[in-house]
């Protein structure tokens, strides 16, 4: 019967890992569609960044209360996983707790610390699922989380409550155990039978690891992503001052070889398409960014824009920059290769009215704990709009002339640049 | 004033310790001559000598490349460059965060290299340096202000502590709004706004941080940008009820009380 079971046991294993590792070559094949950026300078600091904010979650501490919370969530999902490894071997080999013999009285430790990190990760998510559906915090109950998102959200925080119970309730009936905060649930088992009390040992054994592989295949479809994608992202995050835009070498050469004719080779090839309209016109850090985001709202709280009731949302930006890539991900996953689909990221997914209010404050970038620059795309599409659709209000267009004729914004003659001089 | 332009040092054969970039704001806005002035004042009593560029100094197309005109941008900066190259210009002060930002991040990709520094550094450093001297009777000491970060001078530059540690010298009481340093509200002129009406929203941004510096019940309310200057001034001034908070660069508050 053992054998059985561990044979099923290992092929389930094999199939939820073959199913979740293909699905994250397609994510990394999506994110690749995004255009080259070499990125591989001072390597120190990006180490650094990746301890300090991936690991260290640095800019979750903004708000300590929060923080906390999370890295009880955080720390007790990385370090029960080592419990992992032992019911994986237990699965397949049909034993019962094959480290206990090994570790001694460590072994006791150690259970009893995963024991204290899954409360604390119990009672992490219950918190934080009260902040979204109890006090309904404003950033939780913001429309661009209406349907899915919402339900995404809710449903991550239950899989761990329920993951966090099984975990515990296996130990409450493992009759050879005593840990502690699974021995506070033994009363509920008293005059149970062994048969009984070894059942629902093996039904919360079974159910916790074949839920933990859910969730694994759940992840990629997930905001959930972020356990993974902040680590890569946090070593990839500009290293350049946020005020910096990216320069656009094309039109630097352009502009380069109409003031000076003679430095341009012969049969330059034109320049590219300007800005981005759609994802594919995005760099692929742009587009990890996208698949990292944990949908927190941090940015769009943070936002001039948004907090004053404009239709801008960083946080929708990310949101709306997956969706796209996934749509265009779908759509070469059937067509074998991107077929026109008569959409786009500027207009179909993104408005002109959303990118219109954007003050470049920065204020997102910098709240982000994962280092996302909604920015960086809200910008790369107001180039496309500019200079691809000459799209831009009359008084852009008033400011573009004035800069051009006066050499400043304003309607001023060049020659009076100089007059605060004169006056007293 | 008598101030210098560059091409008035080179027929002299002389170079200045720094050039002065004035910006559009700092030219051409009436509000914001007076904070030119200011520093130019104080750069005379300092002793330092400076220059500006006058009538060859030209917008950095800052506004045109935050709009998504990256060409309009590249026009000036290629224009701005030639200029301040041929003229050898090896360190540039600005009272304008914008010009700022775009002088010391972005021409340097494109050929300008230039040791640039904001007018709040510079004043700091001036005065660690005891090169300005404030007159006895401080009139500032003990009065109340809050500082607001300017966006492209905070987050985009990391510049924090210059504003507050001139203030600070001046024996001022500063207080800080509930959003202030790298979590600060932008005033809402950023990203060029300035040149455009706000989208539709509940309220408007200048509004919401004047609300919040008001809030703070400070005699006075100190920016280091023109554009947020402008900004502050007007959500002030909009307010349903009469406030006599007045919005001061850092520069008009140091120019009144050096020797």
């Amino acid at each position: 019967m053992a054998y059985v079971a561990g044979i099923l046991f290992s092929a389930i294993t094999l199939i939820a890992f073959f199913i979740f590792i293909k699905k994250l070559g397609k994510i990394a094949r999506n994110i690749h569609l995004g255009k080259p950026l070499q990125i591989n300078d001072q390597k120190s600091t990006r180490y650094k960044h990746v301890l300090l904010l991936a690991l260290g979650q640095k800019k979750m501490f903004r708000n300590p209360l929060v923080a906390i919370l999370h890295l009880f969530v955080y720390v007790g999902f990385i370090i029960i996983n080592i419990e992992l490894l032992e019911i994986m071997i237990d699965g397949i080999a049909g034993t019962h707790r094959i480290f206990k013999p090994y570790l001694g009285n460590f072994y006791d430790l150690l259970i009893n610390s995963f024991e204290m990190l899954a409360l604390l990760v119990l009672v992490a998510c219950v918190i934080f699922f009260a902040r979204r559906n109890i006090i309904k915090l404003k950033r939780f109950n913001n429309k661009d989380l209406k349907g899915w998102p919402k339900s995404d959200a809710n449903a991550i925080l239950i899989i761990e409550i329920v993951l966090m119970s099984l975990f515990l309730i296996m130990n409450a009936t493992d009759t050879e155990a005593n840990y502690l905060v699974s021995s506070l649930l033994k009363p509920a088992f008293e005059g149970f039978q062994a048969t009984t009390l070894s059942a629902i040992e093996h039904t919360a054994w079974w159910l916790h690891i074949l839920g933990i592989y859910a969730f694994m295949n759940y992840l990629p479809y997930s905001k959930h992503l972020h356990i993974i994608l902040a680590f890569p992202n946090a070593y990839y995050a500009p290293l350049i001052p946020k005020g910096e835009m990216h320069n656009m070498p094309s039109i630097q050469n352009e502009v380069l070889y109409a003031m000076q004719p003679e430095l341009a080779p012969v049969g330059a090839a034109a320049p590219e398409k300007f800005g981005a309209k759609d994802v594919m016109d995005l760099s692929w850090k742009n587009l990890m960014d996208a698949y990292s985001c944990t949908e927190c709202g941090r940015c769009s709280t943070a936002c001039p824009a948004n907090s004053t009731g404009k239709l801008l949302s960083p946080r929708k930006i990310m949101m709306d920059t997956r969706d796209r890539l996934e749509a265009v991900g779908k759509n070469i996953d059937i067509n074998k290769q991107f077929i026109e689909d008569g959409k786009s990221l500027l207009h179909d997914y993104i408005s002109v009215e959303e990118l219109r209010a954007c003050t470049t404050c920065n204020a997102c970038v910098e709240e982000c704990p994962v280092s996302i620059s909604p920015l960086d795309i809200i910008l790369e599409l107001r180039r496309s709009l500019v200079m691809e659709e000459s799209n831009a209000p009359s008084e852009w267009n008033g400011m573009f002339s004035n800069i051009e004729n006066n050499f400043a914004p304003w309607k001023f003659s060049p020659d009076d640049r100089d007059a605060w001089t004169k006056q007293d | 004033m008598k101030v210098s332009t560059m091409a008035e040092f080179m027929a002299r054969g002389e170079k200045p310790e720094v050039l002065f970039w004035v910006g559009c704001a700092g030219s051409f806005d009436q509000r914001a001559q007076k904070i030119t002035k200011a520093f130019a004042t104080i750069l005379d009593k300092a002793g330092v000598q400076y220059a500006i560029l006058g009538k060859e100094e030209a917008c950095t197309g800052d506004p045109a490349r935050r709009a998504g005109n990256e060409f309009m941008f590249q026009m000036m900066a290629y224009q701005n460059i030639q200029v301040l190259n041929g003229y050898e210009i090896k360190k540039i002060v600005t009272t304008c965060p914008h010009c700022f930002n775009t002088l010391k991040n972005e021409y340097p990709a494109l050929g300008g290299v230039y040791d640039v520094i904001h007018h709040t550094t510079f004043l700091q450093e001036l005065i660690e340096l005891g090169k300005i001297k404030f007159t006895d009777s401080n009139e500032w000491k003990g009065k109340s202000i809050t500082y607001h970060d300017s966006c492209y001078l905070g987050r985009a530059n990391e510049i924090y502590e210059a504003p507050r540690k001139v203030l600070e010298s001046l024996e001022m009481e500063l207080r800080e709004m509930k959003r202030c340093k790298s979590k600060g509200l932008c005033c809402g002129a950023g990203g060029a706004q300035m040149f455009k009406e706000e989208e539709k929203g509940d309220k408007r941004i200048n509004t919401e941080r004047a609300n919040e510096a008001i809030e703070t019940k400070s005699d006075y309310v100190a920016s280091a940008c023109p554009f947020c200057n402008t900004m502050m001034t007007d959500g002030i001034k909009n307010r349903p009820e009469e406030v006599k908070t007045e919005v001061l660069d850092i520069a008009e508050i140091i120019a009144k009380a050096i020797q």
